[in-house]
């Protein structure tokens, strides 16, 4: 296989990606719609509950929505990512997957592949949602737009290698509402998205361990340093760190030995 | 030989499907897997296709190891599962241009090549509609041109007329083997259904993982003793 026919390849993952998501574009409105009730309706009633200090990457105090704003960022990416997941669920359930497993180039480059593709229309997403914000006034420096998306992007490649090794191991789409008590609520509720650790620490310390053990917490900070235009290299090494490993661990789950990609049980 | 299996055996946990199964299919002729369900037939389809992994003896597709040069195996086929495959929200070109760019070919190339089948398949004035509106005989239609888009030697259909009419299933048989006929493509067609099968086809019968007969339909009813294949299906398996 030459470099051309990874590039075409490549190219035509990502065009389906984008045709299903225009194929279901009030999925990407309805999307917005939960990050936007937390930033306008929740934050609002929260600022005056919970006070923020002064804490890294903000050089004074903030409002409740500048802080939650990065947290909603990965909240985006988290559902998109799990939506996804199930989407892959459905797939392959509906063979559709196997047309992509068929394809004569390495399962680790189309999986891969996959994810960006994935990842690119919720790295949109965010920014759709980052341009709403600013009717709240949440106004990172105008360079923290550029500087976010390495983040973005980590992220939703780090959340969309969980969603296709959830998917690896969900037997049937039914499974897949377990997904969101077990998975989507518990990383997005423990970590740094809505309040800031010192606070989780003063609350609670092993709900404090808990949140610096989740990869979200480390996602979304750095989201939130690189759009306030700050390098949080612990961010971005753990992020990059549990990225690798998820990718490996989803991608050995997509391996022949596997029957579980086959849906059900040929006889 | 496009297809050469040599002792091919897999077992899920403790259940054998697949027992000793040797055959080798010839170039440029129609093939008919024929067996009951439950016999192996769409196990032996996730082996030629690489969806399961081999656990036991050899596949060579076109001379290629499935095992050791996967890659070049897998551009040797095309494939029609069972159940449909196709992305029923996007429109048919859409879908033939994503299976040829998992094969590698270019936008220009897949439109050539995608438009070319499609009106083989009469099928080019709807390039542009949504496969969800494509009635059940067409849709798989669309299946078999895409699985030809990249040019394979080699067709594998794994019981391709499941929930079609008894006419769209006849209709769909018959172009399989105008194409096989007309260029000289090895077919294998998975079938339980005995009608879809021809005496003079090459039969291969498969019946709890292991394979009872393979030889020309005609033969294996002599060999049998038997007047026809309906007969013979049902001596050997007790289906039919």
């Amino acid at each position: 296989m030459k470099a051309a026919h990874y590039w075409h390849c490549f190219v035509g993952i990502q065009t389906r990606e984008w045709l299903r998501f225009w194929q279901q574009r009030t999925r990407f409105a309805s999307a917005l719609v939960r990050p936007l009730l937390w930033l306008v309706v929740f934050a609002a009633g929260f600022r005056a509950v919970l006070g923020i200090s002064i804490i890294p990457p903000y050089q004074t105090y903030i409002t409740y929505e500048t802080y939650i704003a990065p947290g909603l960022c990965g909240m985006i990416i988290l559902f998109n990512s799990m939506q996804g997941a199930l989407s892959m669920v459905y797939d392959r359930e509906l063979g559709s997957m196997r047309v992509l497993l068929m394809s004569p180039l390495p399962r680790p480059f189309l999986l891969v592949t996959k994810l960006l593709a994935m990842g690119v229309v919720s790295v949109g997403q965010v920014y759709v949602f980052l341009l709403l914000a600013l009717l709240v006034d949440v106004e990172p420096p105008l360079w923290g737009y550029l500087a976010v998306l390495p983040a973005l992007i980590l992220t939703s490649l780090m959340l969309g290698a969980l969603g296709l090794l959830i998917a690896t191991w969900i037997k049937q789409l039914e499974n897949f509402a377990g997904v969101m008590n077990f998975v989507i609520f518990p990383m997005f509720f423990m970590s740094s998205a809505l309040y800031p650790l010192w606070k989780m620490n003063e609350a609670s310390p092993w709900l404090y361990w808990i949140c610096q053990f989740n990869p979200f917490t480390h996602a979304v900070e750095a989201i939130r340093f690189s759009l306030y235009l700050e390098w949080n290299p612990t961010a971005y090494g753990i992020t990059a760190g549990v990225t690798i490993v998820l990718a490996l661990l989803a991608t050995a789950g997509f391996r022949p030995q596997r029957t579980k990609i086959l849906g059900t049980k040929p006889a | 030989m496009t297809i050469e299996a040599s002792h091919i055996s897999f077992r899920y946990g403790d259940t054998p499907v697949l027992k000793e199964v040797s055959f080798a299919l010839t170039s440029g002729r129609f093939h008919a897997l024929l067996g009951p369900n439950g016999a192996g037939k769409s196990t032996l389809f996730g082996l030629l296709t690489r969806l399961l992994a081999l656990q036991q003896g050899e596949l060579l597709l076109a001379g290629q190891s499935l095992k050791k040069q996967p890659s070049e195996a897998m551009r040797q086929i095309g494939v029609v599962f069972q159940q449909n495959a196709l992305d029923l929200d996007l429109t048919v070109r859409q879908n033939l241009q994503y299976h040829a760019a998992l094969h590698g070919l270019s936008r220009k190339e897949a439109r050539y090549r995608g438009d070319r089948e499609l009106e083989r398949f009469e099928l080019l004035a709807r390039a542009n509609e949504p496969v969800r509106k494509l009635n059940g005989g067409h849709r798989r239609r669309v299946e078999i041109a895409r699985a030809l888009l990249h040019e394979p030697t080699l067709l594998l259909l794994d019981e391709p007329t499941v929930g079609l009419d008894v006419a769209s299933r006849r209709a769909l048989n018959e172009h399989v083997r105008i194409l096989c006929a007309e260029a000289g493509l090895t077919v294998l067609w998975a079938t339980h259904l005995i009608e879809e099968v021809q005496q003079d086809d090459r039969v291969l019968i498969l019946h709890q993982g292991q394979l009872l007969a393979d030889g020309a339909g005609h033969d294996i009813c002599e060999a049998e003793g038997t007047r026809d294949l309906a007969e013979t299906f049902h001596t050997l398996t007790g289906a039919g």
